[in-house]
């Protein structure tokens, strides 16, 4: 029996957090070692599965099917496409790194650290899983549990508002959930109609139905997207959920979870539903400029760190909706590298906030001050992040924000002029905080904080890294995003308008 | 005129009869075995009798699709898997019931008066509660197996009258308990008379109160519409009424309050069972045919049993009467399987009717767990910060919690996707849009509770969960394995629910 690198990548935190469960209950520095471990070697595993990864193929690759619910036609069916491929492997790098950046985030828990690993263990494995499902049952049995373990974080670790912010998290996300649930019984229904009940993709791809039932059934989908992505006027449970987590919590549910609202939106609207994604286009594109716009806005108002993030990240996730309805393959594989960079930058700025409001004891931008005299290590990462997130030219996320709004203009140049005023608000709400906070005089009882440790620069260095090596070099990646995104938009069949000079 | 002795096919009455004769041995050993002996030895016959049932229901698996006693039971596939279902919930029920802090130890003396006193200083303990069980059992094994209105309603009255008694028998609030049993009696003999009259009207449209008959005079559709619809709507109130349906629920909140935990649980799992088996054999096989008499009525009942259960349920303080709101609301869901009308549909509601009534026992059986010094504690406020002080407990609940509200990866939602795309398929597409929304509302209360129990401070004031006896310990843990097993792999079951899910009319 040949083992599936999918499968495999995907088990191992599981068994890691069966293991861990096992530990005794005092051993709190053995359980975050041991979760460490575990990500790591969840990382190995994901990264030889990439390196084996042909990246010209456009069919789904290291496909496993195995039946599960015969009765039903459902499967357990997993295959990656390049988009796929790079989420997870964003998935499982920054889950080492956010173990290890927040080492002592656990403490203030409800619960045992153990059972925070667990959580965090549990919930690697399920975002394996929820990018690379084929089965559109097995994608929302994921994509619904996967809830209940950031409900957890969120209302047993995070720190205020805690539990109000979580039961906020779960009712938006279980609503949207529902909607979708009533779509896919649609759509098996449907497939019973045509051929035997199924919830393979692929198979669901060719089902025959009316742009009604197309529209009703998109929206149940875009709508359980658009809340989790989050777009605008869906977001409001974002900022409070950011606010009340602990930084680590943060990172997965804006870095990773989050995503599976705009890879949802590639994987299953567009593929799903063509025509309808095709009818909803220009309200989509609409909202998407509102949320980069908006979002921005919204930022810059901010007081709180870590809500000024999720606003940044709002109008981020505006950026990668555009770029995924603006249907060029530019823009869509943009859209794709902006959903990596997003990761790593936002990672970035709120693992190094999370240091800053842990030494500090505060998340108000305005206690801080003068932190670049104090702890210039800890500035300049901070600096940097910064940077990233407001897509300054040599950092990954430029590489991304240009890619989607040359690829919009190409089919929606006023979208795209609008949204470039994204880019200016976004200098605002990054140099202003960065200037209260880094700049200026030191706020009084900043005079001691200590700076950076060495674990803390170990954690934070991959992400630098990524963030600038990506900037100049995105090569490695676009490899293999442009294949697929190319592939997903000849299904739609769609092909890049050509851009048409005067004068000739 | 030639009387022929009838042929009863006692094989195939032999779960019913089990249960009977265990009932009846029960009845004898409260007489003549000594108080100090009585509480195990009935334990043992109870539990004995359900399992050779339940053995015997098993063996007779292969035989089914035959009619017995002379045609008022048929005994098919469906028939047994609702028998099957109600002899399991029964065993894992029978443990917890086993737990006798739950009941008074003199049922017959006045609350508060000197009597009841000392009954509970002697230690008395409360056995007549096994025989009442089997008997209502019996009547629930029979109650889906009907194939005559009289039997139905004879089964009816069996299952219930037990029932009546075994509400009022709590040991704390004992007032509470005994308005509990007078109402659930008031009521359901109330909604008996409604059914009784119905029957009439259907004996009135088909000359025979056969099932077969009734069938064929609605097949040949010469009789009068008119007598057809009034025993239809007679009918279905007696059995709305029992299954908790919106505007026949008025009685489950306070009879789940007030009735003693363990048969609260009991009769919320095993009675809808029953009497959801009996609704989808008179609706799926005897009144097919006349669906546009029924299935518009039944769909707006559907809709408002949902939406009113959910809704209601989000104000609720006290943990049963949350429990009885939501299992109101689950009543709705079932009767979209119901409306559903096609093969999809009935094997998702017997499914679902399994999954949901193990979740149930389970769940009520961790209500006997949280009590302070003067008893059981259900109100919801007190239950905060229980996951602090006894997080297997609160976990497990919780996990109950997220069954009912249908999170994927339990055996809620697998049910819960089962019927509403078998609704979905046959059409009732409103329907099963209002189920998913009340859903999403119904989620609300049960990540409250969880809200409560893990995310709240503890208030100082001695609430505290008991060590549970390895017999509850039994029917928690029974239900929770049963409960994941079913939520990760729902396949053994579908496939052995699928073959044998064919009424024979």
């Amino acid at each position: 029996m040949t083992i599936n690198w999918i499968s495999l990548t995907a088990l191992l935190p599981l068994i890691g957090a069966v293991l861990l469960a096992t530990l005794p209950k005092g051993a709190e520095l053995r359980a975050k070692q041991f979760a460490f471990g575990a990500t790591l070697v969840t990382a190995a595993s994901a990264i030889a599965m990439a390196v084996q990864f042909q990246r010209d193929n456009t069919d789904l690759q290291f496909v496993e099917v195995r039946s599960w619910i015969p009765s039903f036609g459902i499967n357990y069916a997993v295959g990656i496409d390049g988009i796929a491929l790079v989420l997870i492997l964003m998935s499982v790098i920054l889950a080492p790194i956010v173990i290890l950046a927040g080492w002592n985030e656990a403490q203030g828990g409800r619960w045992s650290v153990k059972t925070f690993y667990i959580l965090i263990l549990v919930l690697e494995t399920m975002m394996i899983g929820v990018f690379s499902a084929t089965d559109v049952f097995l994608f929302y049995v994921i994509f619904e549990a996967m809830l209940v373990p950031v409900y957890f974080l969120i209302g047993g670790y995070g720190t205020g508002e805690r539990s109000a912010a979580a039961v906020k998290f779960l009712l938006y996300s279980l609503f949207g959930g529902l909607l979708m649930l009533a779509s896919i019984i649609a759509l098996y229904v449907m497939s019973g109609d045509q051929g035997g009940h199924t919830f393979d993709l692929a198979k669901l791809a060719k089902l025959e139905m009316s742009s009604t039932t197309q529209n009703f059934l998109f929206l149940g989908f875009f709508i359980a997207f658009a809340i989790k992505a989050p777009l605008w006027p869906f977001h409001t449970w974002l900022p409070d959920a950011a606010q009340s987590a602990t930084s680590g919590t943060s990172v997965l549910l804006l870095g990773v979870l989050d995503k599976v609202g705009t890879f949802g939106m590639i994987r299953y609207c567009l593929t799903l539903f063509p025509e309808a994604s095709k009818t909803f286009t220009p309200v989509i594109i609409v909202l998407a400029v509102i949320s980069i716009i908006y979002g921005a806005i919204l930022a810059i108002g901010q007081k709180d760190l870590k809500r000024l993030i999720a606003f940044t990240s709002i109008s981020h996730f505006g950026f990668i909706t555009m770029g995924i309805f603006a249907m060029t393959s530019q823009s869509q594989s943009g859209a794709t590298l902006y959903m990596f960079n997003h990761g790593f930058s936002t990672a970035a700025l709120f693992i190094v906030g999370g240091w800053m409001i842990a030494r500090r004891g505060s998340s108000t931008i305005s206690e801080f001050g003068g932190l670049q005299r104090v702890t210039p290590v800890m500035a300049w990462c901070f600096f940097l992040a910064g940077m990233s997130s407001l897509a300054l030219p040599g950092l990954s996320s430029f590489v991304s924000e240009f890619l989607v709004l040359v690829g919009t203009y190409t089919r929606y140049p006023v979208a795209a002029i609008i949204a470039t005023v994204g880019i200016i608000l976004a200098a605002l709400y990054i140099l202003i905080p960065v200037q209260r906070a880094l700049h200026g005089p030191t706020t009084p009882g900043n005079e001691n904080l200590p700076d950076l440790n060495l674990r803390e620069k170990i954690a934070i260095a991959p992400v630098l890294a990524a963030i600038i090596a990506l900037g100049f070099y995105p090569a490695p990646l676009l490899n293999v995003i442009n294949p697929a995104a190319i592939h997903v938009n000849s299904q739609l069949g769609f092909t890049d308008p050509v851009p048409t000079v005067e004068g000739k | 005129m030639v009387f022929n002795s009838p042929t009863l096919s006692y094989s195939l009455l032999a779960p019913i009869l089990i249960i009977l004769g265990g009932a009846l041995i029960g009845v004898l050993i409260e007489a003549f075995v000594g108080k100090a002996r009585r509480p195990i030895v009935q334990l043992s016959v109870a539990l004995a009798s359900l399992v050779l049932a339940l053995i015997q229901v098993i063996r007779i698996r292969e035989l089914s699709s035959t009619t017995a006693a002379m045609g008022s039971v048929v005994i098919d596939g469906p028939g047994l898997l609702f028998q099957g279902a109600i002899l399991i919930i029964a065993i894992i029920s029978i443990f917890l019931i086993a737990d006798q802090d739950n009941f008074t130890s003199s049922a017959a003396a006045l609350p508060g008066s000197d009597e009841e006193r000392q009954a509970t200083q002697s230690g008395t303990v409360l056995t007549e509660i096994y025989p009442l069980t089997l008997f209502a059992v019996a009547g629930m094994l029979l109650f889906p197996v009907s194939s005559d209105l009289i039997t139905l309603f004879v089964a009816l009255e069996v299952l219930s009258l037990p029932l009546y008694l075994m509400a009022g028998l709590s040991r704390h609030r004992r007032l509470a308990s005994q308005e509990a049993a007078l109402k659930y009696f008031l009521l359901g003999a109330f909604s008996s008379a409604f059914f009784l009259f119905g029957a009439a009207y259907l004996y009135g449209y088909a000359g025979t109160v056969s099932f077969a008959g009734i069938h064929a005079a609605v097949v040949g559709g010469t009789g009068n519409d008119v007598i057809l619809l009034l025993g239809i709507a007679f009918v279905s109130i007696g059995l709305l009424f029992k299954v908790g349906a919106v505007p026949f629920h008025a009685w489950s909140p306070d009879v789940y309050q007030g009735a003693p935990t363990p048969i609260t649980g009991f009769m919320a799992a095993a009675t809808k069972v029953a009497a959801f088996g009996a609704m989808l054999r008179i609706f799926y096989t005897v009144l097919a045919e006349a669906q546009w008499q029924w299935r518009p009525f039944f769909m707006v009942i559907a809709i408002i049993t949902m939406i009113f259960g959910s809704l209601v349920a989000i104000s609720q303080r006290d943990v049963k009467r949350m429990l009885a709101y939501s299992s109101i609301a689950h009543a709705g869901f079932l009767l979209t399987g119901v409306i559903a009308l096609n093969k999809a549909g009935f094997e998702a509601s017997i499914y679902y009717l399994f999954a949901y009534g193990v979740a149930t026992v389970g769940a009520f059986g961790i209500v006997t767990l949280v009590r302070d010094s003067s008893g059981e504690v259900s109100d919801l406020n007190r239950w905060a910060g229980l996951g602090k002080r006894s997080p297997w407990v609160a976990s497990a609940f919780a996990f109950f919690l997220l069954a009912f509200a249908g999170i994927p990866l339990t055996s809620g939602f697998i049910g819960k996707f089962a019927i509403f795309s078998a609704a979905y398929e046959s059409g009732a597409t409103a329907v099963v849009i209002v189920g998913v929304l009340s859903s999403a509302i119904a989620a609300f209360f049960y990540i409250r509770v969880i809200v409560l129990m893990f995310f709240t401070d503890a208030t100082e004031d001695g609430t505290s969960v008991v060590i549970p006896s390895i017999l509850t310990r039994l029917t928690i843990f029974i239900s929770l394995a049963v409960t994941v097993a079913l939520g990760v792999f729902p396949a053994p079951l579908l496939d052995f629910i699928k073959p044998l899910a064919i009424f024979i009319r």
